[in-house]
Formats: structure tokens, C-alpha cells, sequence
């Protein structure tokens, strides 16, 4: 009987190894999928989400390679460690999905969103608001004596955080683009 | 040689080029170019349904009969929306179907024109992947993919909706060859480390199950060969799920029969105080495991399937293969041999003393009466006297369809078509129309029940017209009798719309389209009355009325583990199923 050659615990598909899938710890994971940009891509995706009981937190989608007829999808949700595995698996096995990544798990990753707050006021909380724009960095992108639209770019986080602080000061509107991601380095 | 011509023809022509001669369809206006280039033609020979679900069934049970995928062609609107059932019983038992469906002109899209539907829209859930063909010089190209995408990796429906402009619109013809295949390629061979830990995990196991599914028919009779090959090699007891049956014979020494709600005693305690069990191409659908925590809570668990979304979706494995079951196995036995691998032999022995002990009960006994025909005595019957025959079952779904997996035997893949994961009521007559267009002199037999079997009725007619000589066997109760089971079990008694009210007589219906009407309702006639619906050359209605309110054993209540069963009339059916079971059905 020849031996055998395997490390216990340790394979290349070892992505349902890594946690505990029946952990009921309600996890947020960013997924990056690219597909092929046709018609009804996007209501595949998202008709996974609704029809199998899936979290959208976030979706974002644009053409990203246009010669290679290539979109990019990136959604955030939340789900227990074994969802999470069952959306990816799932969203692999549509069609014109050419690749899923986890960009929650394989390794550090960079997200930001852009968000337009319209905020209309006179007097100090005018003021009060272009004080904490400038605190926040973000950029003045329209003004009337009465209103400013600021854009921000940053983490939903932060900008959870300034439309909170907007709100009393003022705050009539807010447009969200959703998370864009990516992994650090050169790869 | 660049070739021009109407998309129309160029259907036909990819069709040709597929190596399809047979479609089940319905015409209608928005497909009328195509019927009209089918009606120039021979090669590919089409069969009218009454109802285009049926076109869909009908295939389905062609494809699952002969391994090939079903061909289907039907009209805009309603011809599409009609389909959208048989889509998705073929989504649920990964059956490679190709659906045509037309629709309104390009330019009239999204203006409610007549008999226009949002087909893709519609279909998208409930097919592997559709495609709306908006340009002509696309068409044969996607017809190309749309055959690539349902009869590679999972099988599945596919539907290819083509507006009727597109239609008639001239363009170059794309041969299959030269057609770029888009980058669906799904992984067919098992990971070689994994397979190396099944192999070991064969090795040590004392208590093994092989617990096997539709994957292992769908891989093809090959992969069935391998299968029966690991089982004479290890000795193992196998089981097999309600799309599996066939792949292991019946009356192989090993076979446990059936598993799940209704499956055998010895197989689910067999399943349920195992070692290892090696679930082969089975997805560990809710009528497997009941109650989830408590399935088969010793065992370690190997897992093949081609689909990586079956893995750890309800039941977690520890050694995870993804791949086709032909590979797969085909590794296995490789590495086996190479390695010149022993089972633990006495282990497994005293594995099957206990499993042999378990398989004294008898579960499938039941109680003969002189006077009423029961059900099982009605297939026991069936089974006795049509073993011989180059034979294919169909069912609709129910509790016939339940007795059938249990009484009757399949010493071969591609032998049993049934409708499992989505449970068609309709489905098995239409099935077996398409399963005799494939196999012409075969002995096709539908087992019905009375109410599943009147929902497509009307293909009486397509049976006639086109000499298919299937036999209908209908377990005829008067009830919905699985409906009748439940609402007896859990409901109370309070048989709420569960009669088959205003019945027709089936021998007058039979009468009526021109075929042979049998009735038989005397246990003492029941022989001849099967003998004579196999001798007659043509579709037979065969009305057998059985004991109204037999039920279904054995039965693993839902929201239970599989060492708690029910049995026949050992057993009390009052008070069984507890308020937890009660949401799974």
C-alpha cells in the first residue's frame, strides 16, 4: 500500500474550511463579481438575492473593461458564515459570472463610496455646515445663498457619520453611489 | 462557405447540426416562419402537443430516457408562460432542456403587443440561463451556446426567446465549430487531494453508506457502471435517492432501496447510524434528511457533486469532491486499485448483520384484501409482470408515485422518470409520450394517480396521433391521496377538497380518443387486466380502483431524524407529527 500524500486540513479549495459555516454570527462581507456586460446580468444577480432570501447592504455597477464586455459588480451583505458561502457559490454558477472574489476574506481591501448631501439653511448652521464639510473633506459642488451640495467620497461609515451630523444643520437630500472595492496590492 | 439565410432557417440548421430529430412544441403566431421551415424539411420531426407544459414534460422525459437533451418549440405569450412549469421541474432535477420560444417583433417589445410576454424575464428563475436574440447574425450562434449551457456541467433548462423579425431576417449562418462557446466551463474533475481522503475514509469505514442520487444518472450509464463497480469492490451498502434509482440495480445484492420520507426502513437507519456516508450526486434535499440536526449526526460525510452550491448548502462535509461523477469515480476506483486499498471487511460485516436485522421488518408489508385491490398489491402485481419487458416507468406525484419507487425495481439508469424536486402533478403522462417517441418498441408505462393525471389529460390526443402505445396506469382512489395522508395525519381528519369529485369514466375517455379503456377493480382480474393492457398494441387508460384511504409507509414524519419512523399497521398514524414538523410540507 503506497502512502498517501495529503496534508489533513489543507486543500486549494479550502474556502469552505475556513470558519465555522454553521456559526451563527451574522457576518458583512464586500463581494466583487465580474460578469459579462448583457442584457439581464444584473437582474440575475440581484433575482439571486430576492428569490433565495439574500442581504443587499450595497450594490454597485458600471462597465469596467469595455473591450472584454466586462461589468463589474460589487455587493455588500451580511449573512451567517454559511450564506455567505452559499451567495458565492450561487452567484458562480450563473451563467455570465466570470469571477466572484470575497475581497472580506482574501486578504486587506480598500472600499469607498461617493454620496451628494443637499443642505439648505441660513445664519450659523450654514456656517456650522461648511465647517464640518471642511472637517470631513468634502467638496462644495453646488451653492445658493440658501443651499450647498457637498460631495465626500469615504467609507459608507463616514458618511453615515457626516449625514448624521448634517441632519439637524439642515439636510434635505442624500444621494449614495454604494461601495466600490478593491484588494490592496499589486494583483 | 459563408451560408445566408432567415433566422428561421437558420434554426432549423443549428438544430440539424446539434443532432436534434425530434421537437415537442405548439405553433403559434410569433414562430410561425419556423414551423413553416419544419414543415420543408424531414430530418427533424415534430410532435403537436395538446398543451405546451406537456411539450416541456415531454421532453424532459425523452431527454431523461435517452441522455440527451429535449428540444422544445412554442410560441410568444401564453405558449411561453404555459412552458414556465416543465421549465422549472427541469431546473429542480437538472434535466438538459432546450426551449424555443417566440416572441412579438423587436421593434414592438414592451408595448403589451398581442400574446407578448417578458419570456426572459419569466423564465430567468426558473432556467439555467436564457438569452433574448435581438439580431439575426447572433442566432444560430446562441442556439449553438444555449445547447453547450444546458448539457454541460449541471444540466439544466435552457430558453431561447427570438422575436419574429429576427425571424425573417436574412444573415450568415454560424456553424457549431467556428461558434465561441462563451467561458462556461464548469470543473468536471475531482480534486486530487480530496479523492485521496475518500479513498482512506472507504478504508477505515465500519459502518459505511453509499448514498446516491440523480448526479449519478445524469453523469451518464457510465458513471452507473463505475458506481456498481466501487460497490463490488468494497461491499458497501448502498441507497439511493428518489432521481437515483436505477443506477445500482434493484435486485443487486447491496441495495437497500429507497431512502427519505418514504424510503425504506433499513436504508434510513442505515443512514442514520453510520460511519461515513458517500453521498454521490445527491443534494441532501429536505425529503432526505428531515430534521436537519439530527441527520446521520455520527457520521463523516464525503460529498460529489458537480455543482459547488450543493456542498455545505444544508448538510456540512468534511470531504468535499467537486466534480462529475464519471470523473470522480473514475479517480476513486484508480486510486483504490493503485493503492490496493482493503475495506474493514469484518466491520462491514457486522455492519450488515445489523443492516440485515433492520431489513427483517419487512416494511413493505402490507395487508392483502380478497375484496378491494390495494395499491401495492397493484404495482407488486405490475412490477411481476412487466420486469421482463424492455420497460420505462413515468409517474405523476403522490402517493402512487411513492409506491412505485418502493415496489417497483430499475436495474438500469435512464429507466424512471419522475418529477422530484418540484413534485408536477401532470407530469408523467406527457413524460411518457416523450419517453416512447425515443424508445418506439418499448413497454412505457405512466403510474398515475386518478387527480394528477387529469391535469394533462388532453394528451390523449398527442398519443393517438402519433401511435405512441403508452400505458396509463392509473392507482385510481378517488382522493388526493397524499393530500388525504397529510390532512389524516396532521389536519385533523378534516378532508378539505381531497376527493376527486365528478371523476369520468376512463374507459369511456379512453373510448372517446380512440384508444383502450381497461377497468378493473377485483384483485382476481388484476393479472389478465395488466396482461391485457401489455398485449395491446396502442395507448391503454387503465382504470384500477384501489382502497380509498390506504396510506403511505413507511414515513419519516418532517421535523424528524431518521430512526424515527413510522411504519404500516404496526404503527399509530394518529398524533404522529409534532407542531415542529408541521411547516415543512
Amino acid at each position: 500500500m503506497s502512502p498517501l500524500k495529503i496534508k489533513k486540513g489543507t486543500s486549494k479549495h479550502s474556502a469552505y474550511d475556513l470558519r465555522d459555516p454553521h456559526s451563527e454570527v451574522v457576518e458583512r462581507h464586500t463581494l466583487a463579481v465580474v460578469v459579462a456586460n448583457e442584457a439581464g446580468v444584473l437582474a440575475r444577480v440581484i433575482g439571486l438575492f430576492s428569490g433565495r432570501g439574500y442581504n443587499i447592504e450595497s450594490l454597485t455597477v458600471a462597465e469596467t473593461d469595455h473591450a472584454g464586455h466586462l461589468s463589474r459588480i460589487t455587493v455588500v451583505t451580511i449573512g451567517t458564515p454559511s450564506v455567505i458561502e452559499q451567495i458565492k457559490a450561487q452567484l458562480g454558477r450563473i451563467v455570465p459570472v466570470h469571477e466572484v472574489h470575497d475581497l472580506t476574506v482574501e486578504g486587506a481591501s480598500v472600499e469607498r463610496e461617493l454620496a451628494l448631501f443637499k443642505v439648505a439653511g441660513t445664519g450659523n448652521d450654514r456656517i456650522e455646515a461648511l465647517r464640518l464639510a471642511e472637517i470631513f473633506r468634502a467638496n462644495v459642488v453646488d451653492s445658493t445663498l440658501e443651499s450647498f451640495v457637498f460631495e465626500m467620497t469615504g467609507t459608507s461609515e463616514k458618511i453615515d457619520a457626516f449625514a448624521e451630523l448634517m441632519r439637524p444643520l439642515g439636510l434635505v437630500e442624500v444621494a449614495r453611489t454604494g461601495v466600490a472595492a478593491l484588494a490592496r496590492g499589486a494583483l | 462557405m459563408t451560408r445566408q439565410m432567415t433566422g428561421a432557417k437558420m434554426i432549423v440548421e443549428a438544430l440539424k447540426e446539434q443532432g436534434v430529430d425530434t421537437v415537442f412544441g405548439y405553433p403559434g403566431g410569433a414562430v410561425l416562419p419556423i414551423y413553416d421551415e419544419i414543415f420543408q424539411q424531414n430530418d427533424i420531426r415534430h410532435y403537436l402537443v395538446r398543451h405546451e407544459q406537456a411539450a416541456v414534460h415531454a421532453a424532459e422525459g425523452y431527454a431523461r430516457s435517452t441522455g440527451k437533451p429535449g428540444v422544445v418549440l412554442v410560441t410568444s405569450g401564453p405558449g411561453a408562460t404555459n412552458a414556465v412549469t416543465g421549465l422549472t421541474d427541469a431546473l429542480m432535477d437538472s434535466i438538459p432542456i432546450v426551449v424555443l420560444t417566440g416572441q412579438v417583433p423587436t421593434f414592438m417589445i414592451g408595448n403589451d403587443a398581442f400574446q407578448e410576454a417578458d419570456t426572459v424575464g419569466i423564465t430567468r428563475p426558473c432556467t439555467k440561463h436564457n438569452w433574448l436574440v435581438r439580431d439575426t447574425k447572433d442566432l444560430s450562434g446562441v442556439i449553438h451556446q444555449a445547447f453547450h449551457v444546458a448539457t454541460t456541467g449541471r444540466p439544466g433548462p435552457v430558453l431561447v426567446d427570438i422575436p419574429k423579425d429576427v425571424q425573417f431576417a436574412k444573415s450568415t449562418y454560424q456553424p457549431k465549430e467556428s461558434t465561441k462557446i462563451s467561458h462556461y466551463a464548469p470543473r468536471t474533475k475531482g480534486d486530487a487531494d480530496r479523492i485521496a481522503e475518500l479513498v482512506e475514509l472507504i478504508e477505515n469505514a465500519e459502518k459505511p453508506i453509499l448514498y446516491t442520487g440523480g448526479g449519478v444518472i445524469n453523469a451518464g450509464p457510465a458513471a452507473s457502471a463505475k458506481l456498481r463497480e466501487l460497490v463490488a469492490e468494497t461491499d458497501f451498502p448502498i441507497t439511493s435517492t428518489l432521481m437515483g434509482l436505477g443506477a445500482y440495480p434493484a435486485s443487486g445484492k447491496n441495495w437497500l432501496g429507497m431512502l427519505g420520507m418514504h424510503g425504506l426502513y433499513e436504508a434510513n437507519l442505515a443512514m442514520h447510524d453510520c460511519d461515513v456516508m458517500i453521498n454521490i450526486g445527491a443534494r441532501f434535499d429536505d425529503r432526505i434528511t428531515g430534521r436537519v440536526e439530527a441527520f446521520s449526526p455520527g457520521s463523516k460525510k464525503a460529498h460529489i457533486d458537480i455543482d459547488p452550491s450543493s456542498i455545505n448548502k444544508v448538510i456540512r462535509a468534511d470531504v468535499p469532491i467537486i466534480g462529475d461523477v464519471d470523473s470522480v469515480l473514475e479517480d476513486v476506483l484508480a486510486l483504490w486499485r493503485e493503492r490496493g486499498s482493503k475495506t474493514k471487511s469484518t466491520a462491514v460485516q457486522t455492519w450488515w448483520t445489523q443492516i440485515n436485522a433492520w431489513r427483517k421488518i419487512n416494511c413493505l408489508a402490507f395487508t392483502e384484501s380478497p375484496k378491494t385491490i390495494k395499491p401495492q398489491y397493484a404495482l407488486t402485481r405490475l412490477e411481476e409482470l412487466t420486469k421482463g419487458h424492455d420497460r420505462y416507468i413515468t409517474t405523476e406525484v403522490g402517493q402512487h408515485q411513492m409506491w412505485a419507487a418502493q415496489y417497483l425495481g430499475f436495474e438500469d439508469p435512464n429507466r424512471w422518470m419522475t418529477s422530484g424536486g418540484l413534485g408536477t402533478m401532470g407530469y408523467g403522462f406527457p413524460a411518457s409520450i416523450g419517453v416512447q417517441v425515443a424508445h418506439p418498441g418499448a413497454l412505457v408505462i405512466n403510474v398515475a394517480g386518478e387527480a394528477s393525471w387529469l391535469m394533462n389529460m388532453q394528451e390523449m390526443g398527442t398519443a393517438i396521433q402519433y401511435r405512441l402505445p403508452v400505458k396509463q396506469f392509473i392507482l385510481n382512489n378517488e382522493r388526493l391521496g397524499m393530500v388525504r395522508q397529510w390532512q389524516e395525519l396532521l389536519h385533523g381528519e378534516r378532508y378539505s377538497e381531497s376527493w376527486s369529485e365528478a371523476l369520468p369514466d376512463f374507459v369511456k375517455l379512453a373510448e372517446a380518443f380512440g384508444a383502450k379503456g381497461i377497468l378493473c377493480k377485483d384483485p382476481a382480474d388484476l393479472d389478465d387486466a395488466i396482461m391485457e393492457m401489455i398485449n395491446h398494441d396502442g395507448p391503454v387508460i387503465f382504470d384500477c380502483l384501489v382502497e380509498k384511504h390506504e396510506n403511505c409507509f413507511p414515513m419519516i414524519p418532517s421535523g424528524e431524524p431518521h430512526n424515527k419512523m413510522l411504519l404500516g399497521e404496526n404503527a399509530s398514524t394518529k398524533d404522529a407529527i409534532g407542531s415542529s414538523g408541521a411547516v415543512m410540507v
